[in-house]
């Protein structure tokens, strides 16, 4: 085996800002995964093909449990946070991970959030009006694809809608890679402060609403403990946020820059749907994510994976696999993309997808619509994909053509 | 064609309502309900799709 300086290091840099880096391929071409190097000397496995994915993050055999000793961190901030507080379903292996996530599956059934269609369009209406009142250009990452997911999930969870900047904060903060380890704890703490007040202001004034439904279903009974509700509240507060945001943001600037596939939507709504399975496709901002554990020596793909293993099974890797996607480089809304793993894969896939779903559709179809000339103020190459813990865009400037007087 | 699902390994987030809205659907807890077991051959694509779909492996088609 080569030494470990030998390895590529991880995480890798993006060559355009819309493609995995190349090492992405490379690692697919040796048959689905290949040996990385952490920052801290270690080892894991870059996991980009398609089918190693699936079989990985469905795999019993693998863990969450960020305690355990080999778990791969991409930078010493991202182990700190991923390290520190109290973790929740997110990181707990079965049985835990399944009592705690079978607590909120009842919230995200699709039934009930296909019911909040009408709460997210009155948002996006709401934004966008404000939006055109102002007039051209205008940052559609503060103004829109900041707000939408905000809103939507103060409206759920039974927020002030003044709240949204402090937790915004803190949230970007901890997701940001290069924050220190004391910042990122510190941010995660104030955020459970948040939730646990959250929790004891629902149980003093019920309303309708999630956490005020929570409380009632499910507070002082033997399924979850206190400690494990403010936890859990603290990642249904945060989980849906910057990736929605961020999906948002990428969403509208990749269908900008394919200004035919943009017209064809336009002229049939009915595409939308597909449409945003495409975009979650195409853009996969978990890229340097799902991480696990190997708990049970696995075979997989002519390599053998040994316990203490770390394994990124880096979705933005898999969605770009040609085995399962033709063309996959190619963004393309007409092709069947549901099975992509932009959510995920396993038992952990996201529990928020439908709502995620509702916001993007939302968006997508109301902003074409409402806004047809909406076109990039800037060039191109001057928009700013940044890397970190999702893939993010700094800012979407934006221009449109004002309605001429008298009309 | 038979499906069967294996509730204890279900996680709900509803990808087999969203594939197949017609075949499965979700209980109070999320989890999922099989509405027909035994659907035509015209919704073989689609509770196929609801199958593949399924991060739990929770759904099993028996039969064609
Ligand atoms: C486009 C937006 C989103 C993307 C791309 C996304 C992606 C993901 C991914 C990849 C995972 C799996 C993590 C893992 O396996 O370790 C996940 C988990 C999760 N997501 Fe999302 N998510 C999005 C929006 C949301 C929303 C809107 C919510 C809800 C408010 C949400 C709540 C959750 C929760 C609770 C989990 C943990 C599930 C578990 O461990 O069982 N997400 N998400
Ligand atoms: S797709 Fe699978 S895990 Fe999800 S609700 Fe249906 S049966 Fe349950």
């Amino acid at each position: 085996m080569s030494a470990v300086s030998d390895l590529p290091a991880f995480p890798m840099t993006r060559l355009t800002p819309f493609d995995p880096p190349p090492g992405y391929a490379a690692a697919r071409e040796a048959g689905g995964l290949a040996r990385v190097r952490l920052w801290d000397g270690r080892t894991a496995w870059l996991v980009t093909g398609y089918e190693q994915v699936r079989s990985l993050l469905g795999d019993p055999r693998i863990s969450v449990d960020r305690r355990r000793e080999g778990f791969p961190f991409p930078t010493p901030g991202r182990e700190a946070l991923e390290r520190s507080g109290r973790t929740t379903f997110v990181g707990m292996d079965p049985p835990d991970h399944t009592r705690l996530r079978r607590v909120f599956t009842k919230y995200f059934a699709i039934r009930r959030i296909e019911a909040l269609r009408p709460v997210v369009q009155d948002i996006v209406d709401d934004l966008i009006t404000g939006i055109l009142a102002d007039g051209p250009p205008a940052d559609f990452v503060t103004a829109l694809a900041g707000e939408v997911p905000s809103r939507t999930i103060c409206h759920v969870l039974g927020m002030p809608l003044a709240d949204r900047a402090h937790f915004q904060a803190l949230d970007h903060e901890r997701n940001t890679l290069t924050t220190s380890p004391e910042n990122v704890i510190r941010a995660t703490n104030e955020m459970l402060a948040y939730a646990d007040e959250l929790i004891e202001r629902k149980r003093r004034e019920p309303a309708d609403d999630l956490i005020s439904e929570l409380v009632a279903d499910q507070l002082g009974g033997d399924t979850i403990s206190r400690e494990e509700m403010v936890a859990a509240v603290r990642l249904l507060i945060t989980a849906g946020h910057e990736t929605t945001t961020n999906m948002i943001g990428l969403g509208i600037a990749t269908l900008l820059q394919h200004p035919d596939q943009l017209a064809e939507l336009r002229a049939a709504p009915s595409l939308v749907p597909a449409a945003v399975e495409e975009l979650l496709r195409y853009i996969s901002i978990f890229h340097i994510s799902p991480t696990r554990v190997v708990t049970e020596p696995i075979e997989i793909a002519g390599h053998r994976l040994e316990a203490g293993d770390g394994v990124i099974a880096a979705v933005a890797g898999a969605n770009r696999d040609d085995a399962a996607f033709p063309d996959a480089d190619a963004f393309d809304v007409h092709r069947e993309a549901r099975h992509h793993v932009a959510f995920g894969y396993g038992v952990h896939q996201c529990l928020g997808q439908p709502l995620a779903r509702v916001e993007l559709q939302t968006v997508v179809e109301t902003l074409f619509r409402r806004v047809p000339s909406l076109r990039l103020a800037v060039d191109p190459a001057e928009l700013q994909v940044k890397e970190y813990a999702f893939l993010s865009l700094a800012a979407l400037p934006l221009t449109w053509d004002e309605p001429r007087e008298g009309r | 064609m038979m499906i069967e699902v294996e509730i204890d390994q279900c996680v709900g987030g509803g990808q087999c309502v969203m594939a197949a809205p017609d075949v499965f659907d979700q209980d109070d807890d999320g989890l999922v309900v099989v509405l027909d077991e035994n659907p035509g051959p015209d919704r073989a694509d689609d509770v196929a799709l609801a199958a593949r779909l399924c991060p739990a492996r929770a759904i099993r088609l028996a039969g064609t």
